[in-house]
C-alpha cells in the first residue's frame, strides 16, 4: 500500500508501511545513516500526518519485515492477542495518541491492552508524542515484576549497580559493590560486564555477588551479562544463576548478529525459571537492547531504528523478563547524535516498552564523542523518574571504566530520588533501615555499617 | 560507624571512582569538577584537528602524502561512518607494489596521533627488514576501512592503520593499530588484527607494541590472512594495560 498528501504545495508519497514510519520518525542520525529518515522537516510532517490517518488495524496486515523471512515478525503476529486489542480496534494512530492520553486510558485499561498491542503500533503512536505525552503516559503505565525485589511499582526507582572492572579483577568489583550499596544502589540488580566471556571467570564473579548476599543477608540479584550459552552452560554445572542475559535486537537477522536465537532463549528461560531462586517473584530474565543495534548489524530491512527496538521489547516480553533496559545513548553519535537526540529516544523506548507490558528501565548514558554531557543524563533521569522508569543504571563517579562511557552516578539517584521523591524497591528499602543506610526522612546518610565492612576487608 | 578509612584497601585496586563523598545527596564541587576536567580532555580530543604538517614532520623521511575521506568536516564525520571509510577522488595516490601500506589517521582523537603515530613507525619499521614499505600515508576525518581503499590504490599486500581511539574518561590519547592483509573495500572488521591503547607511559610503550604488531604482520603475510583465524596461531597480544 502506497500514500499520497500534499503539505505546503509540494506533494509527499510513502510507498510502504516502513518507509512511512521512517519518514514519520523525529529526526536522529541513525535514521539518516540508514538513508531511511526524511528528506526536510516538511516532509517528515507530512508522514506524521499520513500516519495520524492510519487504522490501528492495518499493523495486522502489513509487516515491516516479511513474515516469512524473520521470527521476530512471526512472533508479534502469532502472539497477537485480538480480544485485548478489540478496545482500540477502530481507532487511527492519531486516534490511539489521544485515547492513550485520556482519562479513560487509565492504569487497569493499559495493563489489560497490552497483550493486544503490537511494536509497530506503538511506536506508531509515538512518534507523533512531544517530551511531555510521553512521560505523562508512561506514568501511568505500569509494569510489575519481581525476584528478591519488586521492581516497577508507582514511586520506587530501581537501580542497577554495575561493578564493572577492566580485567574482572575480585577486589576490584568488590570496592565498586560496596560503594554502590552504601549510596542505597542495587536494588534492580547487581549486574557485572565482564571483561571476558571464559566461563570460569564468569562463575567466579557469580559467586562473588552471591556470596555478598548471603554474607549481608541483603534481597539482592545478581547477573553477569555474559552470552545466553555462556550462562546455559553454567545452568548445567549449578552456578548460582538468578538471571539469565542477553542482548537483543528487532529482527532475525540482527539477532542472529549476537549469536542467539528464540529457541535459546526458550530454552535459558526455562532452566533459569527451574532453580526457584525468588523470593517474591518468578521473573528470571533480563535483555539490553538499543536503538541502532540492528543497522551496526547489517540487519535493519530499510526499517528506522527505533521501530526495530519497539519490535526488541516484543522479543523481551516473550520470556517474562524481570528487566529490560535500553542503553540509550551507549551505540554513539551515529545512531543518536546529541542530548536532544537521546533524550527523546530514552523516553519513546521507555514509553513503547511499558505499553507492550515490558519492566523497563534506562541506562541513561553517553560516549564522548556524542555532543551530550552531564546536564544531558541529569535531565534524561528527571523525565524518566517523571515517567515512573522501573530503574535506571549506576556506575562509581558515572565512569564505567570497563566499557569506557558515562552513565549515572550513585549520588545522581539519591539526588532525583529525593527531588522527585522515589524510593527504592520495598524489599531493599526495608534491608537499607535494617543496616541503618536509611533514616526516617528517606535518605542514605554517610556511614559504613559493620556488616559491609567486613566485605571490604 | 567508623572513624578509620575503610577504603584504603580498595582503592588501590581499582580506577573505578570510588568512595567519592557528597554535597547532601548530589557530587561535591570538587568532584563534579574532576569529572567535568576529564570529559573536556575526551571532548577536545575528540575535536582537536589533525595537524598534518606535524605529523609529516615528525615522520621525517618516511612520510608521505595527505588525503581525505569524503567527510566535510566533524560533524559529519561522527555522524556519517559510511564517508569517512571512502577516499576522496583527488587523492593523487601513485599506484606502485608494495608489501605494506601505513596509515596514519586521526580517528577519533587526533591528540593519540599527534602524541604517539610517529613513535610507533620509528619502533616498527626497522624491525621489518627486507620489507617494502610505501611512503607513511597520512589521513584526515578517517575510519580504520579508510585503509582498505588507500592501501588498493598504493598496490600494497597489506595495511596498517594507526588511529586515534575513542576516547575515554581518563585516557584521551589511546593510538590504536589495525593490520589487514589483502586490503580492499569491503573488508569487515573480523578480518583485520588490533593492538590497542598504545600510549606510555600507562598503557602500551610504541617497543612493545612495535614487537607484537612486527609478529603478527609476519605471520599474517607468511599466511596471506589476517583477522580471526590468525589469532589462532598464538601470536598472543598483551592485555590492554592501564
Amino acid at each position: 500500500m502506497s500514500w499520497t498528501t500534499t503539505l505546503g504545495g509540494h506533494s509527499y508519497t510513502f510507498g510502504d508501511l516502513r518507509e512511512l514510519l521512517a519518514r514519520a520518525t523525529p529526526l536522529r542520525s541513525g535514521d539518516v545513516l540508514a538513508g531511511v529518515a526524511a528528506a526536510s522537516a516538511a516532509e517528515r510532517v507530512a508522514a506524521q500526518t499520513v500516519l495520524a490517518d492510519l487504522p490501528l488495524a492495518h499493523f495486522l496486515d502489513e509487516a515491516v519485515v516479511p513474515y516469512e523471512d524473520d521470527d521476530v515478525t512471526r512472533l508479534i503476529m502469532d502472539s497477537h492477542d485480538a480480544d485485548a486489542f478489540a478496545p482500540v480496534r477502530s481507532l487511527t494512530v492519531g486516534g490511539f495518541r489521544d485515547w492513550l492520553l485520556s482519562w479513560e486510558a487509565d492504569t487497569a485499561t493499559l495493563s489489560a491492552l497490552a497483550p493486544g498491542l503490537t511494536p509497530e503500533m506503538v511506536a506508531a503512536a509515538s512518534k507523533l508524542m512531544r517530551v511531555g505525552d510521553l512521560v505523562a503516559v508512561a506514568r501511568k503505565t505500569r509494569v510489575v515484576t519481581g525476584l528478591r525485589t519488586t521492581i516497577g511499582l508507582e514511586g520506587r526507582l530501581a537501580t542497577r549497580l554495575q561493578p564493572n572492572h577492566p580485567t574482572d579483577d575480585a577486589v576490584g568489583i568488590t570496592a565498586s559493590l560496596v560503594d554502590g550499596l552504601l549510596h542505597g544502589a542495587g536494588d534492580a540488580v547487581v549486574g557485572i560486564n565482564p571483561a571476558t566471556d571464559r566461563p570460569s571467570t564468569v562463575l567466579a564473579l557469580l559467586e562473588l555477588v552471591d556470596d555478598a548476599r548471603r554474607r549481608l543477608d541483603a534481597p539482592i540479584q545478581s547477573c553477569v551479562l555474559t552470552h545466553v550459552t555462556t550462562t546455559l552452560e553454567l545452568l548445567e554445572q549449578g552456578a548460582p544463576v538468578d538471571l539469565v542475559f542477553q542482548s537483543v535486537a528487532g529482527t532475525q537477522a540482527a539477532n542472529r548478529g549476537f549469536g542467539v536465537t528464540l529457541d535459546q532463549l526458550r530454552e535459558a528461560h526455562s532452566a533459569a525459571s527451574e532453580l526457584r531462586r525468588g523470593t517474591v517473584g518468578s521473573n528470571v530474565t533480563y535483555f539490553e537492547t538499543g536503538q541502532g543495534s540492528a543497522l551496526s548489524a547489517d540487519a535493519h530491512h530499510g526499517v528506522d531504528e527505533q521501530t526495530l527496538e519497539a519490535r526488541a521489547y516484543a522479543v523481551s516480553r516473550a520470556f517474562d523478563p524481570l528487566l529490560v533496559n535500553t542503553v540509550v545513548g551507549f551505540i554513539g553519535p551515529e545512531y543518536l547524535y546529541d542530548g536532544k537526540q537521546i533524550l527523546r529516544a530514552g523516553l519513546e523506548d521507555h514509553l513503547c516498552g511499558k505499553l507492550l507490558g515490558v519492566p523497563m528501565g534506562v541506562d541513561v548514558c553517553y560516549t564522548n564523542h556524542a555532543e551530550a554531557d552531564a546536564d544531558d543524563t541529569d535531565t534524561l533521569l528527571l523525565t524518566l523518574g517523571a515517567a515512573g522508569c522501573a530503574f535506571v543504571i549506576t556506575v562509581p563517579g558515572g565512569d564505567d571504566i570497563m566499557l569506557n562511557y558515562q552513565s549515572l552516578s550513585f549520588q545522581d539517584v539519591l539526588q532525583v530520588r529525593q527531588t522527585l521523591g522515589l524510593r527504592p524497591a520495598p524489599e531493599f528499602e526495608a534491608w537499607l533501615g535494617s543496616v541503618g543506610l536509611l533514616d526516617d526522612a528517606g535518605r542514605v546518610p554517610q556511614l559504613v555499617p559493620e556488616p559491609i565492612r567486613a566485605l571490604m576487608a | 560507624m567508623t572513624t578509620t578509612d575503610p577504603w584504603e584497601t580498595l582503592r588501590a585496586a581499582t580506577r573505578a571512582r570510588v568512595g567519592l563523598g557528597r554535597a547532601g545527596d548530589g557530587l561535591s564541587t570538587a568532584e563534579n569538577l574532576r569529572l567535568a576536567a576529564a570529559h573536556a580532555q575526551a571532548r577536545d580530543a575528540v575535536h582537536t584537528p589533525l595537524d598534518a604538517d606535524a605529523v609529516l614532520a615528525a615522520l621525517g623521511e618516511r612520510a608521505g602524502p595527505v588525503v581525505r575521506s569524503q567527510v566535510a568536516d566533524r560533524t559529519e564525520y561522527l555522524q556519517r561512518p559510511d564517508l569517512g571509510r571512502r577516499l576522496a577522488d583527488d587523492h593523487g595516490l601513485e599506484p606502485g607494489s608494495y608489501d605494506l601500506a601505513v596509515v596514519v589517521a586521526d580517528g577519533l582523537s587526533a591528540t593519540a596521533v599527534h602524541e604517539h603515530a610517529a613513535g610507533v613507525v620509528e619502533a616498527l619499521l626497522p624491525r621489518l627488514d627486507g620489507w617494502s614499505v610505501a611512503p607513511v600515508v597520512v589521513a584526515e576525518q578517517a575510519r580504520v576501512a579508510l585503509g582498505d581503499e588507500i592501501a588498493a590504490a598504493l598496490g600494497a599486500s597489506m595495511v596498517l592503520v594507526l588511529i586515534g581511539e575513542r576516547p575515554g574518561m581518563s585516557a584521551p590519547d589511546s593510538l590504536g593499530a589495525y593490520l589487514t592483509f589483502g586490503p580492499r573495500p569491503g573488508r569487515v572488521d573480523s578480518e583485520r588484527n588490533c593492538v590497542s591503547n598504545i600510549r606510555p607511559p600507562d598503557g602500551l610503550t610504541y617497543e612493545a607494541a612495535a614487537e607484537v604488531l612486527a609478529a603478527l604482520l609476519t605471520e599474517s603475510f607468511r599466511r596471506q590472512l589476517s583477522g580471526v583465524e590468525l589469532k589462532d596461531t598464538g601470536a598472543a597480544l598483551p592485555p590492554a594495560a592501564g
